[in-house]
């Protein structure tokens, strides 16, 4: 019984992703010892406490509430991420894909007045054709998506930085705030609100992201759709041989998810949580960060969601440690260590299965061994 | 004019070192996409070294030890590279994405650290080296002539000796290009890679330090190196893997990346009234551009990005 369950993929996953997680905050607080050894246990807790910080339940609720709110763009990213890398393609522009989602969904907002709902559908529209660029030049031209995927998350932030340069006040780089004259563009709360202590800024954005999150999981496990995605990323020759659209399926793969990534952004800045600051130097880390919600989640919409809570959970502890100590970017770093740390999944699964496979073996000739002695005896009888 | 000129080349030596780094890595077999990742720690090496390094260094020995420092933190730093993507046959995709993140929060983290420790109200990710800075400089005229231009020289004309001319380097290709013909004829393949990973990180080290020398005189590490390890990464495509013409295209890049910095030294320039924007975004889209021409006939090593198997056929 216990075999059965150490064998199974889903655990294995989970057990490895867990062993990520432990040596990242290992690490971390390793890193933490050596900048400081006083306050190095205090600060580690106060990045896994994160909303516990507080004493009052009440500003604990509302702060678990922000948590969430930030949460519902990462897993947005992470979704963006996994479902391209199902079809084989490291889709690291999300990040740009995310900052066109904001730049669109700002500027129709605060421009052009629009309402929440046409806002969402341009910014998805944007995200996407700014994704089929990505899978245009890889399936017609053979250019590494990672490498077009940089170029283009730094042409997105200078584009989005100069397009909103127009919806501000000239004295602060910050674009206007949602709820003074474009109410209308604020997703609604449908009363998601009274259950954090009146935090407006928890909307029917959560709800959805878990809702898309579901959506992909079924689009990639039950439908031909997702069957012939999958099949690309395998083996894009096979799946030509077969009759696919090997092509068609990388751009059209590449559209969903530079548009799952620009929701994520509506799904933030469309609360009035966050604006774009003008003068940003790099790509909002919601997007890098997604990779390792990504595949911390085991690539699976559905880990998805609890992994996104958890790199979210410690990005946002990280701003509670001391700072005369310690900086807030030390999250940061256990993010990246446990992304680094995913890259030895496979490992971990593959030295699983080779001690379980080994045991069984030794059981096996202990078993047999027996069973000879007893055939023997038998003779002699 | 000069100004232009003088950007463009210190750009170009950037973008030589650095792309030579991915040359040696996917020549071995190996994709570097940590570039960006390796050269932010490079210059952290290098960056410390300028802080800590006593006066009675002198120039020489404050440019030897600077280089010095950052060659030993790249190749440190890459070394997490080999052990992840040569020995446990991870995804290289992913652990290059990784190194670039860590790079960039490392960093921070650390330089952070430094400065909080030596200041608490101090929490800036900040570096300054005016003073130090000086050393690498060399004033003929008004021309500014740095000496890791002579050092990105040096790097193209060995780099091209040694893939070319001797055993190791053919070796070297060998494995990038069909490791297991190599390996029946008893080229260890895993050292060969591991060689391949270390140059690369000694070159991708040298390239940070020198691309955070190029303009101001103090680094804010939160902001890491700007995509130059990805556009690194493009020139070398550009340059189809071979030094010689990793030169040419990276002066190119290095042309249009030293545009956005001095544009508004030209009068013509700035009465075509373009925001700084478009020429920040312009060394970028010309990457694109370049790359979607070239990839299609590319000579990529054929086994890159493909972990070695010895089992497998």
């Amino acid at each position: 019984m216990i075999k059965k369950i150490l064998k199974n993929d889903a655990f294995q996953s989970l057990f490895a992703s867990l062993i990520c997680i432990v040596l990242g905050i290992a690490i971390g607080y390793i890193v933490l010892l050596f900048i400081n050894p006083e306050g190095a246990g205090e600060a580690i807790l106060e990045v896994l406490k994160n909303f516990m910080h507080y004493s009052k339940t009440n500003l604990q609720i509302k702060n678990f509430g922000n948590t969430l709110v930030k949460t519902a763009p990462l897993l947005m990213c992470s979704l963006s991420i996994l479902f391209a890398y199902k079809v084989g393609l490291f889709n690291i522009g999300a990040a740009g894909q995310y900052c066109v989602g904001i730049c669109v969904s700002l500027y129709c907002a605060l421009a052009l007045g629009m309402g929440w709902v046409p806002c969402m559908i341009f910014a998805a529209i944007a995200g996407a054709l700014y994704g089929a660029i990505v899978g245009l030049l890889k399936s017609y031209c053979n250019v590494n998506e990672v490498i077009s995927g940089i170029m283009l998350n730094w042409i997105a932030l200078y584009s989005t930085n100069m397009i909103l340069m127009n919806v501000k006040d000239s004295t602060s780089p910050y674009t206007y705030h949602l709820n003074i004259d474009s109410q209308n563009a604020i997703l609604p709360t449908l009363g998601l609100h009274n259950l954090f202590e009146g935090n407006e800024r928890v909307t029917i954005a959560i709800p959805l992201s878990i809702l898309f999150a579901i959506l992909v999981s079924v689009v990639l496990d039950k439908t031909k759709f997702g069957y012939e995605l999958k099949a690309t990323g395998f083996n894009k020759n096979a799946a030509k041989y077969c009759g696919m659209a090997e092509k068609r399926n990388i751009i059209v793969s590449l559209m969903i998810s530079g548009a799952i990534a620009a929701l994520g952004a509506c799904f933030l800045y469309l609360t009035d949580y966050e604006q774009w600051s003008c003068t940003s130097a790099a790509v909002p880390a919601t997007g890098f960060n997604g990779i390792a919600a990504a595949f911390l989640g085991g690539l699976n919409p559905i880990g998805a969601i609890f992994s996104s809570y958890f790199i979210q959970h410690i990005t946002v502890g990280g701003s509670y440690v001391d700072k005369t100590m310690y900086c807030a970017q030390i999250s940061d770093l256990i993010s990246a260590i446990i992304i680094y740390l995913c890259g030895f999944v496979f490992f971990i699964k593959y030295a699983m299965n080779q001690l379980i496979d080994k045991s069984e073996e030794k059981k096996a000739l202990k078993a047999k061994a027996i069973a000879e002695a007893n055939t023997q005896e038998g003779g002699d009888k | 004019m000069l100004l232009l000129i003088q950007y463009t080349l210190v750009f170009a030596s950037v973008l030589i070192l650095v792309a030579l780094g991915g040359c040696f890595a996917e020549h071995s077999g190996v994709i570097n996409l940590g570039l960006e990742g390796i050269m932010v720690i490079g210059a952290l090496g290098g960056a410390l070294m300028m802080r800590y390094a006593p006066d009675s260094f002198g120039a020489f020995g404050i440019i030897i030890s600077v280089v010095l420092a950052a060659i030993i933190f790249g190749v440190a730093y890459s070394s997490l590279l080999g052990v992840a993507c040569i020995n446990f046959k991870a995804n290289q995709t992913i652990v290059g994405t990784a190194l670039n993140m860590l790079g960039t929060a490392g960093a921070t983290v650390m330089v952070k650290a430094i400065n909080t420790a030596a200041n608490p109200d101090d929490v800036s990710s900040t570096i300054q080296y005016v003073e130090e800075k000086k050393a690498f400089i060399v004033n003929i005229g008004s021309f500014e002539f740095n000496w890791f231009m002579l050092i990105a020289v040096i790097g193209l004309v060995a780099a091209y000796v040694v893939l070319y001319k001797t055993k190791f380097g053919l070796r070297l290709m060998a494995c990038g290009e069909h490791p297991q013909a190599a390996d029946s004829v008893g080229i260890n393949v895993y050292k060969m890679r591991w060689a391949g990973v270390l140059i690369s990180g000694m070159f991708g080290g040298l390239g940070g330090i020198c691309y955070i020398l190029s303009g101001v005189s103090e680094w804010k590490f939160e902001n890491g190196v700007a995509g130059f390890g990805f556009l690194a990464l493009a020139v070398m495509i550009f340059g189809q893997w071979k030094p010689s013409r990793i030169a040419m295209a990276a002066i190119i890049f290095g042309f249009f990346r030293a545009l956005s910095n001095v544009f508004f030294g030209f009068e013509f320039l700035v009465n075509l009234n373009i925001p700084g924007s478009i020429y920040n975004m312009m060394p970028y889209i010309i990457c694109l551009i370049v790359l979607a021409f070239t990839s299609k006939k590319s000579r990529a090593p054929k086994a890159e990005g493909i972990p070695y198997d010895k089992g497998q056929r």
